[in-house]
């Protein structure tokens, strides 16, 4: 590890800038709201100009792990954290994504929201965001990373109740920051672990120091963290709050319910890669929630008629997949960080494409409201073709390269539970093909089934031209990530060496084109079913058990209703009674004993206030004798 | 020993209180400018005095002591010193004072509009009388901080009531007098055990002194200390208040005006975690230990089921009550782990939670100014209305639920790390308490804050510039501690260290040896 010297010093920058801009656009008040937006855009585009320059930096470095000590930030006795920040590979990867897709998200808002009263507060949480979305990828120990990690939940708790004076909004919200925070108990329980035993939060100590864990307390560790994890990204059992997520602006569910914030537990699994390569259990763990969330969120995407929540439950189970990845572990964790950033480029592009389209629909976002928009919205109808074709893995755009590796990987574990896991990315594979067809063909082509009062259009340039970009990058982004194995190898000093290319279980050619006929059997599905016939503007009745399932996400929030929220809220109650009838009444009870009954007890209330500060000093003149008769003994 | 700084410190706020007194009851406006002038006085003091205070490896564990002679038949002294505990929640209390006097203004000027709910039929208050009492009980609270003389601590302890029965009982809500009462039979029971237990100490040490210097590691271990401990802890634990000594506060906490509910919870309750750490645990270290893991449980049990029962609440006088129930557990909790983390975490926490909970009782207290009501169902949809209000209010109560960056995160974390050291399963069933802590603070947010305006809430007035100074200062104050809390640590720190070693206990180090399925 190196210090950082040059321009690596001014990394805290990142940081303190959008931080700075959050306070000044949120406590500027109304006077602000002419300018609020460009500032708001403009920090994340100077953040990323930054972010290049220190790319640049870091790469020249033969050490390519920085560390950048700012301040003693918590010392008590043995118990002593630092405020610092770690430039590496892995943090330099998240920090061009974040401030890179941040920007051309932060470009669009200004567009989307321009019509919107709040914008200056949008762009202020916005701004806030990136802050500490920063700081949870760049910040170098456990703690200060749980600063960013409950900053995101923050923010998007924030956003997503940002229509607040709709219940339903305010709700989602708050179900995002309870989800959380069961995960964040589970991370905050992972740190105080690691210092029980390790006696240190950093990264330096806990991941790379001399004390080598044990196999008992890395699985500790290791499945606490998957808690945390799990709530942050939306992960089985933790999923639900993200779909509701939706119901903030479509900007947000952009940027931080697709390409950043929920992929933050793949970043906290990556980075304690040391910690996970100790513990196979720990590994296993990972591995089964990615693959449970994997199936859950394909299926559960393909019941959904609001095109928003298709895309939120594509996401969960998108990001299913990257924690398949990193569960297999050693020379899997670059891969799963590859798939992460591909899909940070299409999901921002299918998102910001879905919000134009429900910007020009007059905030209706049921597909079965819309249908032959092709016409219309060619561009948006463009960005959304290429985050498709990346989505469904079409041969050379992102998800082609960056999907396929993980289903090879999977069968590659070997044995039962490799082939299991290979069918099931295989299986979801088709089924993602299958609902992204279906959301294509009801929302772009068929015929018109929008409303009278609905006069779509295409978007202004400033959201156009940020979505023709996220389009560009879904084609051809994962190429450039997979090239010449760059981005395996520069993540090489942070998560270890990848697998070299060897023999696999199925030959990668096979392979591809099974994944192909999958993928091509499921588009098929989708516009057989879909795409061949009108489709009703109400959703039909009377259908099959699994697609009941499916629309009420396989009873998830059914199930936490009865097993936690309403036990929760009679436990609330009785407890309430409990304690007005049962503590205070027997303590009453015993002081109106000592005072001869209730009715004296009643008439000393009723008495003057004066008389009491006289007992007050009776009392002090008996303390006084007391002393006094303890002296002459 | 006759450093006087911290009696002139002391005496600030009772010539204060004794000229706003003397004031016609016309004068109330010359009142309040008088009252603020001297807490502002107040504040500037202390942190003259905090920044000459001596953080280094050698220096004294009382500094700025002073000692005059008192009641001279049983060598009580007028005996002050304070440690770094002592002083931070002195520089906790005197912050607050300023804030209370501001965000109080209005609040029993019936023609303002901005009067907190009245009992039908109440008659004219006193505002000049109100303010004169604020002054009093800050005498009183510095005093009870700054004591070094057991005997003059138990004055003050006891003294204190006095103003705050007077703030709740006269300048309360509709059942004021209920609470009141309530709230002095609770503390007069505590106060009287006490008692008899600071007679059994200047009895049984037989150093016939009452410095609190002298009776360090005097009382002889056994029965008598544990009895003697019970009196000191029983009267603490009604004060702070514990599981189960706790339901005379919800009451008080409703039923005093906003701005006394923020000292009495803010700063009175924090005398009896202050009393564990400055008296039950050097005094009683033998004691301490034996009934550390009832605390404890105690603590964990506080933690939870007071913020189920601040879920439970509609009065959001009652539920911020309860969620200092529950955050009392936690410096319990802090106090008796018996680690530096866990008592450093404590004594910040108090402070914190000073600032904290302080700052919550005030936003809620100017929301009930504007709604004269306590009832949540009677409330929604204020952002739209009064904007400045609830960034405040979500401020605050993030700072409640302990959000990282701000400095309750750093208390309640390193209670909790504190306490993992020693007891596993305790500091995790604590730990979930910090979802509960999301449920209250949100689920409040909502019912008042969002949703849909109603014509009620329509007719708000957004905060002043006034009322805005009385909560943002103490936000701030908050963040900035959260983000670089060392020099407070750094006071505190020798402190607990002192105490730790005073109850015979060090921090256990961290070993991979003792780990489960310890497999290289």
């Amino acid at each position: 590890m190196t210090t950082a010297h040059g321009i690596q010093s001014a990394a805290w920058l990142l940081i303190a800038l959008p931080l700075l801009s959050a306070g000044v656009l949120l406590v500027a008040g109304r006077r602000a709201d002419k300018w609020a937006h460009v500032v708001g855009a403009a920090v994340p585009v100077v953040l990323f100009g930054y972010a290049v320059m220190l790319f640049f930096s870091v790469k020249g470095e033969g050490n390519r792990e920085i560390n950048l000590h700012l301040y003693s930030w918590i010392p008590v006795a043995g118990f002593k954290v630092d405020a610092g920040l770690l430039i590496d590979p892995l943090s330099m990867v998240f920090v061009l994504l974040i401030t890179g897709v941040g920007s051309l998200i932060h470009i669009y808002a200004v567009g989307y929201m321009a019509h919107d009263e709040g914008r200056r507060r949008f762009f202020g949480y916005f701004n806030y965001f990136i802050a500490v979305m920063l700081l949870l990828v760049l910040a170098n120990s456990y703690l200060a990373l749980y600063v960013g990690w409950e900053g995101v939940g923050l923010a998007s708790y924030l956003l997503i109740s940002f229509y607040y004076s709709r219940n339903i909004a305010a709700t989602a919200g708050n179900k995002a920051f309870f989800a959380n925070r069961v995960g964040d108990v589970g991370l905050s329980i992972a740190i105080m672990i690691m210092f029980a035993y390790v006696g240190s939060t950093s990264y330096a100590d806990v991941l790379y120091g001399d004390t080598q864990l044990t196999k008992g307390v890395a699985t500790a560790i290791g499945f606490m963290l998957l808690l945390g994890a799990c709530g942050k990204s939306g992960q089985f059992p933790l999923q639900t709050w993200l779909p509701d997520a939706m119901e903030g602006p479509t900007p947000v569910s952009a940027l931080i319910h697709a390409a950043t914030m929920v992929t933050a537990g793949v970043y906290l699994i990556a980075r304690s890669a040391p910690v996970f390569d100790v513990s196979q259990a720990a590994r296993t763990a990972v591995v089964v929630v990615g693959a449970i969330t994997l199936l859950y969120g394909c299926v559960c995407g393909c019941g959904q008629d609001d095109l928003k929540r298709v895309l939120a439950y594509s996401t969960v189970s998108q990001i299913g997949y990257m924690f398949l990845a990193v569960g297999l572990g050693p020379g899997v964790y670059a891969i799963g960080i590859i798939h992460l950033v591909g899909h940070g480029f299409f999901k921002a592009a299918l998102f910001l494409s879905a919000g134009s389209v429900m910007h020009a629909m007059n905030d209706r976002i049921d597909m079965r409201r819309f249908g032959g928009l092709f016409r219309v919205m060619p561009i948006t109808y463009g960005v959304f073709v290429c985050g498709y074709l990346a989505i469904i893995g079409f041969p050379l755009a992102t998800g082609f390269w960056t999907k396929d590796k993980i289903i090879e990987a999977a069968l590659d574990k070997g044995g039962t539970s490799g082939w299991v896991l290979g069918v099931v990315a295989l299986a979801g594979a088709g089924l993602t093909a299958f609902y992204m067809t279906r959301a294509l063909v009801m929302t772009f082509h068929g015929e018109r089934r929008w409303e009278d009062d609905v006069h779509p259009h295409e978007a202004s340039r400033s959201m156009t031209y940020p979505m023709i970009a996220l389009g560009v990058l879904s084609l051809v982004g994962g190429y450039l990530l997979i090239f010449g194995g760059g981005l395996q190898h520069w993540l090489t000093p942070s998560v270890g060496p990848s697998v070299e290319e060897g023999v696999h279980t199925v030959s990668t050619l096979v392979l591809t084109a099974i994944t192909l006929v999958v993928v091509a059997l499921g588009v098929l599905g989708g516009w057989v079913a879909f795409g061949r016939k009108p489709v009703p503007i109400s959703q039909p009745v009377g259908v099959s058990p699994v697609t009941t399932a499916a629309r009420r996400n396989i009873y998830a929030d059914a199930f936490n209703e009865m097993v936690l929220q309403r036990p929760g809220q009679w436990l609330s109650r009785a407890l309430v009674y409990f304690d007005n009838r049962g503590v205070d009444g027997a303590v009453t009870g015993l002081a109106a004993g000592f005072g001869g009954g209730s009715a004296r007890l009643k008439r000393t209330q009723t008495g003057f206030v004066r008389s009491y500060a006289l007992s007050m000093l009776g009392g002090t003149i008996a303390v006084v004798a007391v002393l006094l008769a303890v002296r002459f003994q | 020993m006759h450093n006087p700084a911290l009696v002139i410190l002391v005496l600030i706020p009772l010539i204060g209180s004794v000229a706003v007194f003397s004031l016609r009851q016309e004068q109330a406006k010359l009142a309040k400018q008088l009252s603020l002038a001297v807490s502002l006085i107040v504040v500037v003091y202390t942190a003259v005095v905090g920044f000459a205070f001596h953080t280094d490896a050698h220096a004294e564990r009382f500094q700025f002591r002073g000692s005059w002679s008192w009641i001279k038949a049983f060598n009580v002294h007028i005996a002050v010193g304070v440690d770094g505990i002592a002083l931070v929640l002195v520089a906790m209390s005197v912050v607050l004072v300023p804030a209370v006097v501001l965000a109080s203004w209005n609040s029993f000027d019936s023609r303002s509009g901005a009067e907190e709910i009245v009992a039908p039929g109440a008659k004219q208050r006193s505002v000049k009388n109100y303010f004169a009492l604020l002054l009093l009980l800050e005498f009183f609270m510095i005093g009870v901080f700054t004591a070094t003389d057991v005997f003059l601590f138990y004055v003050f302890f006891e003294a204190m009531l006095v103003p705050m029965y007077f703030i709740i009982g006269s300048f309360g809500g509709p059942r004021r007098q209920y609470a009141a009462m309530k709230f002095f039979l609770y503390s007069l029971v505590g106060g009287l055990l006490m008692l008899a237990s600071v007679i059994g100490l200047y009895v049984t040490t037989g150093s016939r002194s009452f410095a609190i210097t002298d009776l360090i590691g005097k009382v002889p271990d056994g029965a008598t200390q544990k009895w003697l401990f019970l009196g000191f802890f029983i009267a603490f634990a009604i004060k702070a208040p514990l599981v189960p000594f706790h339901t005379w506060l919800p009451d008080a906490g409703a039923e005093a005006p906003a701005g006394g509910a923020a000292l009495l919870v803010g700063v009175l309750d924090k005398v009896g975690t202050f009393g564990f750490l400055r008296y039950c645990l050097p005094l009683f270290p033998g004691a301490s230990r034996y009934f550390a893991p009832t605390i404890l449980i105690l603590s964990v049990i506080g933690i939870l089921y007071a913020a189920f029962l601040a879920i439970g609440q509609r009065d959001m006088k009652r539920l911020v009550a309860y969620t200092s129930v529950a955050h009392f557990g936690f410096i319990g909790l802090g106090i008796f782990a018996f680690t530096t983390q866990g008592g450093t975490g404590a004594v910040l926490y108090m402070v914190n939670h000073g600032l904290s909970t302080g700052a919550l009782f005030i936003v809620v207290g100017l929301l009930i100014a504007r709604g004269k009501s306590r009832n949540v169902d009677d409330y929604g949809g204020a952002a739209k209305v009064t904007p400045i209000l609830a960034g405040l209010f979500l401020l605050t109560g993030l700072s409640a639920l302990a959000l990282p960056g701000m400095s309750t995160f750093v208390s309640e974390f390193l209670v909790l790390v504190g306490t993992f050291t020693r007891h596993k399963g305790l500091a995790v069933l604590a730990t979930t308490g910090i979802v509960l802590a999301a449920i209250y603070v949100l689920y409040l947010y909502q019912r008042t804050f969002q949703g849909r305006v109603s014509e009620k809430v329509a007719k708000f007035r957004d905060l002043n510039v006034r009322e805005t100074f009385a909560v943002a200062p103490l936000i701030a104050l908050i963040i900035v501690l959260g983000v670089y809390p060392k020099p407070i640590l750094d006071v505190i720190n020798p402190a607990v260290r002192a105490t730790l070693h005073d109850v015979h206990q060090s921090d256990p180090t961290p070993d991979l040896g003792t780990a489960v399925g310890g497999v290289r």
